[in-house]
């Protein structure tokens, strides 16, 4: 059998089934994990937003709380009282007491720029604070903030100044807040592995110190702006490529009280490490449901094309049946055609024969040929009879003969026919081996054809043991819908080159004369008509065996049988 | 009974001279005929004719047409049908129509006779039965 169409159905099968599993699975699996991504992202946007905003408020408000303070004691406080050294002196402890160190020290300066009074840990009082960048950019506001530095005490720090005049003179009170407890309130921001804060002035320099060197020396280039809904204002979330090749989500707002710049950054790989278990996961289950669909689709591919092979065997062995059946339906129509033309001259031929034998019988009696010219007529009638068997039995395979259908019981039928060749068979010294179920139900066939098929398959046995004898075995049983006959034999049984033409017509291994190779034609044709079947089984040396299936119908559903 | 009349009815001039021959011999009168038409004729002609063999396979008229006309014409008249091409249907419809027998050529000689011979031994009874009729009708 040609594998080729089967192997590029199973292939194609294979294909089709794969890419119309997978396709839907992909498309709704990426659109399941794009939806999912954008909606954690905006997750995690809200969440470093909102945590910015609130830390942006603390700080705000602390700055705004340390102005406040500063702007208290200038109103609250004239001049006089500021720059009397013990009260600015009391007045540091003060606050220092209610804030903690958070105040380092308190000095006023007058117009000139010259620090006129001083409360603090230095000795800056007569400092000349003129040229001070502090100074010089608070002067154009009423109370200003400066950038961090670390100023002559290396030690980091801002300073808020107020200005403040009485219409006599105008002079600046100014607060040192230390830096590193407003640092903390930054640097307390962290989140995640590599999330954390700092903030940076108008210049993008530094004020607080961030978590590592690296960060100090990374310079971020902003590649997108992500835009939220709902964002508090003033709070911008950007998507930025570090110099370090990282991706970072940076969210950074601007503080109330100055100009600096609440800045936080988190590697987004780190930031979105959920997103991205979440995608371990899901290409993880993808892969297991495309091989479970792999693996299904090769197990059915598999069925299927064995199953299309199996039905496609049957179909091609239906067809071979029949070309069988219209081969032997098309010779029984030839065979029938010749027998009535042989029959006629063979008529003739017999009936001149008798007239010969006639003529002899009055004329003859002296002839000296006598003998010889009767062992000739009794040849031509012997012959002539032969010839008419021949023809009766083309014309049985033609199906000639009594073919009317009734209920048939088995087991009768196979002891008449038994009966009939009882004799031949004691001659060649055969015995009979009966295996047959008396109480299987009658089947529905013409006796004349049932007949004759088991009286083929006997006189075939017979013969085939005529010269060592043996066993002849015919056994029937029924199942509840068909019915099984063996017709077996110990005989020499059938060369396996024999037995695939068995069953064709004109086939025989007799010699001249004692077969017309039609026997076992007419038992197909027959078996065949009834919607039954014969197979051989045989083994040189052991014997033959002829199995028939008939279905079975019940006298129930049988109706008309003598039609 | 040995001088039964008859009528051999066959397309086959060899076969029916055969038979009128071998049939002569033992004192039977045959006629022959080798064709339906012919074989009405010759009943017509000779009205002792008491058994017909009949083939069914003829050139014109078949052999069951013919017989169903004889039957018409002379219903008393035995008809066995001989064949060389006997199948089961064309049997039934020669009995159904009336005829006595229905044998399949080549047949035995022998055979043949016998059944002529119980045809006319019908036909004659037949013919009494008839006459009887008549007579208590008369």
């Amino acid at each position: 059998m040609d594998l080729q169409p089967y192997n590029n159905l199973s292939r194609n099968l294979a294909l089709g089934v794969i890419g119309i599993s997978f396709i839907p699975l992909l498309l709704v699996g990426g659109l399941i994990f794009v939806q999912f991504s954008s909606i954690y992202t905006e997750k995690v946007y809200a969440h470093l937003g909102a945590v910015v905003d609130k830390h942006l408020e603390t700080i705000d408000a602390f700055l705004a709380g340390k102005q406040y303070e500063v702007l208290y004691l200038d109103k609250a406080f004239t001049y006089e009282q500021l720059t009397t050294p013990a009260f600015l002196e009391r007045t540091l402890k003060d606050i220092q007491q209610q804030y903690g160190r958070v105040f380092v020290d308190l000095g006023v300066i007058d117009a000139s720029g010259r620090q006129v009074a001083y409360a603090g840990p230095f000795d800056q009082l007569g400092a000349d604070c003129s040229e001070e960048s502090w100074y010089v950019n608070s002067r154009d506001s009423k109370i200003a903030i400066s950038d961090v530095f670390l100023g002559l005490h290396r030690s980091p720090h801002f300073i808020v100044t107020v200005n403040n005049s009485d219409g006599l003179r105008s002079w600046t009170l100014k607060a040192t807040i230390d830096f590193l407890a407003f640092g903390n309130q930054v640097e307390n921001i962290r989140i995640g592995n590599t999330g954390h804060a700092y903030i940076v002035n108008a210049q993008g320099e530094l004020q607080t110190r961030p978590r590592s060197v690296e960060t100090q020396a990374l310079s971020m280039v902003a590649s997108r702006t992500v835009q939220r809904p709902h964002t508090t204002p003033g709070v911008l979330i950007e998507r930025s490529l570090g110099s370090d090749g990282e991706d970072y989500i940076v969210v950074s707002a601007a503080l109330a009280g100055a100009d600096w710049k609440l800045v936080f950054q988190q590697e987004s790989s780190d930031a979105l490490s959920e997103l991205a278990t979440a995608e371990r996961i899901a290409l993880l289950v993808l892969v297991a449901g495309a091989l479970a669909i792999l693996g299904m689709a090769l197990f059915m591919n598999r069925k299927l094309v064995t199953r299309f092979r199996l039905i496609d065997l049957r179909t091609e062995m239906m067809n071979r049946q029949m070309i069988e059946a219209g081969k032997l339906a098309s010779i029984g129509e030839l065979a029938a055609g010749i027998a009535h033309e042989i029959n006629n001259p063979v008529a003739i031929m017999i009936e001149e024969a008798g007239w010969v034998g006639d003529l002899l019988e009055d004329e003859g009696r002296e002839m000296s040929c006598r003998e010889e010219v009767e062992r000739a007529l009794a040849q031509i009638r012997t012959q002539g009879v032969r010839c008419k068997d021949i023809t009766h039995k083309l014309l049985s395979f033609a199906r000639q003969t009594d073919t009317r259908v009734t209920m048939v019981s088995l087991p009768e039928l196979v002891a008449e026919v038994v009966n009939l060749s009882m004799q031949p068979a004691r001659y060649a010294r055969i015995e009979f081996s009966l295996n047959i179920d008396p109480h299987m139900p009658p089947i529905k066939a013409s006796p004349t054809e049932l007949q004759q098929v088991f009286l083929n398959l006997i006189n075939n046995s017979i013969q085939a043991m005529e010269q060592d004898g043996g066993t002849l075995i015919i056994s029937c049983h029924a199942s509840p819908d068909e019915v099984f006959i063996t017709v077996a034999d110990t005989g020499p049984g059938i060369p396996e080159a024999n037995l695939s033409r068995i069953f064709d017509p004109f086939f025989t291994t007799k010699p001249v004369g004692r077969g017309s190779g039609l026997g076992l034609s007419i038992c197909y044709g027959i078996i065949h008509q009834m919607g039954g079947t014969i197979e051989v089984e045989s083994t040189v040396g052991h014997g033959t065996s002829f199995n028939i299936r008939l279905p079975l119908q019940r006298s129930d559903t049988f109706q008309g049988g003598n039609s | 009974m040995s001088d039964a009349s008859l009528l051999i009815v066959d397309d086959e001039p060899g076969f029916v001279e055969t038979m009128q021959k071998r049939l002569a011999k033992r004192n039977m009168t045959a006629h022959t005929a080798q064709s339906g038409d012919e074989a009405l004729r010759r009943l017509r002609e000779f009205p002792e004719i008491e058994v017909i063999v009949l083939d069914v396979k003829m050139p014109g008229k078949d052999g069951l047409a013919v017989l169903q006309e004889i039957k018409q014409a002379f219903p008393l008249v035995e008809v066995i049908m001989l064949t060389g091409h006997a199948t089961v249907p064309s049997a039934l419809e020669g009995i159904q129509l009336g005829a006595y027998d229905y044998l399949m050529k080549p047949c035995s000689f022998d055979v043949l006779t016998e059944k002529i011979n119980e045809a006319a031994a019908l036909k004659r009874r037949h013919e009494v039965e008839a006459a009887k009729a008549d007579g208590e009708k008369a």
